[in-house]
């Protein structure tokens, strides 16, 4: 791997962010506004559940870490857009640069601009509702990178949908995250879930990572088995997403769509 | 040979988009592509590039085969222009130039930017949006890109689509006298027939996805009795038989 490459292909992305406050703000907001939102229902949780009262902000914390998986997988999604919207598609593939160099780029840049909206919203927690996600102490990194490693593979999903139909795709993009939620327990138990639904949930690491979460939280118990399982069950859907990347990739030099890719 | 193409065929579905062409490019000359829309020009071009897998026949450069050379090794000696694609809007030329330069890992960049940028009358907007370019300006900057690495193989498709004939004429006198002054094989696909009189070294007619006439712009001229390339195109494009 050539990280000049690895990093010019970043600085594209970081240029775009740069020239535009616009973006900067877009990028800020919405992680923001979901603090506002989901702080006040998390404190009226507190204030009328049994469940909630020992925890503040369970939910509040639950709701930051879903939004840096968001945030990352459609960075990810985003970064790919761009250059289709832009046309700037067919320049990128004629450059000597390799799949696995653009896959690396869009990945690092991702966690960049999911950071520039998760850490605001989530220093404003901290005097706004008296939650602070940094109370989950290590284990957060471990979380947060199971959470990074699964917002990346339905980034490369999407994006392979994106080579194999074309712009076509773009709506599934932003709907994959919301589809996945539901099974992803991120705001209640997997007790929630009927039995059929529990079995498909647990092959999801988000089930193991919000679980941990709430252990944490409520009990102060961290069972670093559940975490491992959570980055194990997170590597094998990234190494699919991978081969499926490099398949749609093959796929889209045989249907000739590579070239003239565009809105 | 620098460049052999041979019995090259692109499949989609039940259509054959290109079908069965063969044709040499030598080092340091400029070959005209010519034919109507949807003729199979463009995925000519895209097999050439790599960027469409052919369904059958081989692409030679430099004595070996695309299939089996290194991605990045052939496509660091390529590059591409053309007015169907763009460079991101929002970044300004020189960030692009920038980018681009990275990525073909071009040494001395600053060096070799300034210099293109100087060549192709660039500079005085240099730090605009690319987006906020007029159409002449872009296919400049998209020309400067396209040279960034100074391919020994550029691929030229329409590069004066759009322009005023001012700058149309400076574009075309830019890539002459660079052909000139660098030895870089040139595949320039066109609907302007003064353009191809004037740049090409010799031409291949395409049709229908099969290549039907071949040779310098006068041998084709005097082949098909008529006065210039315009005509000569024309009469082959609305001909109901293939010629070759």
């Amino acid at each position: 791997m050539n990280f000049n490459k690895i990093y010019a292909l970043a600085l594209r992305h970081l240029y775009l962010i740069g020239n535009s406050l616009p973006r900067i703000i877009d990028l800020i907001y919405w992680p923001t506004v979901q603090i506002f939102l989901w702080g006040f229902i998390s404190k009226f949780f507190t204030l009328n559940s049994d469940y909630y009262s020992d925890t503040v902000g369970i939910i509040l914390t639950a709701a930051i870490l879903y939004d840096f998986l968001f945030r990352v997988s459609i960075s990810f999604n985003m970064m790919f857009l761009e250059e289709i919207w832009s046309r700037n598609f067919t320049n990128l593939f004629i450059a000597p640069i390799k799949i696995n160099e653009i896959i690396t780029s869009l990945t690092l840049t991702a966690i960049l601009r999911a950071l520039i909206g998760m850490i605001p919203a989530a220093i404003l927690a901290i005097p706004l509702f008296g939650v602070s996600v940094f109370q989950l102490g290590l284990p957060l990194l471990f979380l947060l990178f199971s959470l990074y490693l699964f917002g990346i593979t339905l980034g490369l999903l999407v994006t392979s949908g994106l080579l194999r139909f074309g712009p076509s795709f773009e709506n599934i993009a932003w709907a994959s995250l919301f589809f996945l939620a539901p099974l992803g327990c991120i705001y209640y138990p997997i007790d929630v879930l009927p039995i059929f639904l529990q079995v498909v949930a647990k092959g999801l690491p988000l089930v193991h990572i919000f679980e941990e979460m709430r252990s944490i939280l409520l009990n102060g118990d961290v069972n670093y088995i559940d975490i491992i399982k959570s980055i194990s069950i997170s590597i094998v859907y990234f190494v699919l997403g991978v081969i499926i990347f490099y398949i749609s990739f093959y796929g889209a030099k045989v249907r000739g769509t590579l070239i003239n890719m565009g809105e | 040979m620098f460049i052999q193409i041979k019995n090259l065929t692109k499949n989609y579905n039940n259509t054959k988009a290109v079908n069965n062409i063969s044709f040499d490019m030598e080092k340091n000359k400029t070959i005209g592509l010519l034919g109507p829309n949807g003729c199979g020009k463009t995925t000519s071009i895209g097999m050439l590039l790599g960027l469409i897998k052919p369904t059958s026949g081989e692409i030679i450069i430099d004595n070996k085969n695309l299939e089996n050379l290194k991605r990045n090794d052939i496509l660091a000696r390529i590059n591409f222009a053309s007015p169907y694609i763009e460079l991101p809007k929002k970044l300004t030329v020189r960030q692009n130039l920038e980018v681009y330069g990275r990525l073909y890992g071009v040494k001395n960049l600053k060096k070799r930017v300034d210099e293109i940028s100087e060549d192709l009358n660039i500079k005085n907007f240099y730090d605009r949006k690319t987006g906020e370019l007029s159409s002449g300006q872009k296919n400049r900057v998209s020309l400067a890109k396209s040279l960034i690495n100074k391919p020994e193989i550029l691929f030229l498709d329409e590069p004066t689509a759009s322009l005023d004939p001012d700058i149309g004429d400076f574009v075309r006198t830019y890539i002459q006298k660079y052909k000139d002054e660098n030895q870089v094989t040139i595949l320039l696909a066109s609907h302007n027939m003064v353009e191809v009189e004037r740049l090409c070294d010799s031409i291949i007619m395409m049709k229908n996805g099969r290549i039907i006439d071949r040779g310098t712009c006068d041998q084709i001229i005097k082949k098909h009795g008529r006065n210039n390339l315009e005509e000569t195109f024309l009469k082959l494009a609305r001909s109901k038989n293939e010629f070759q």
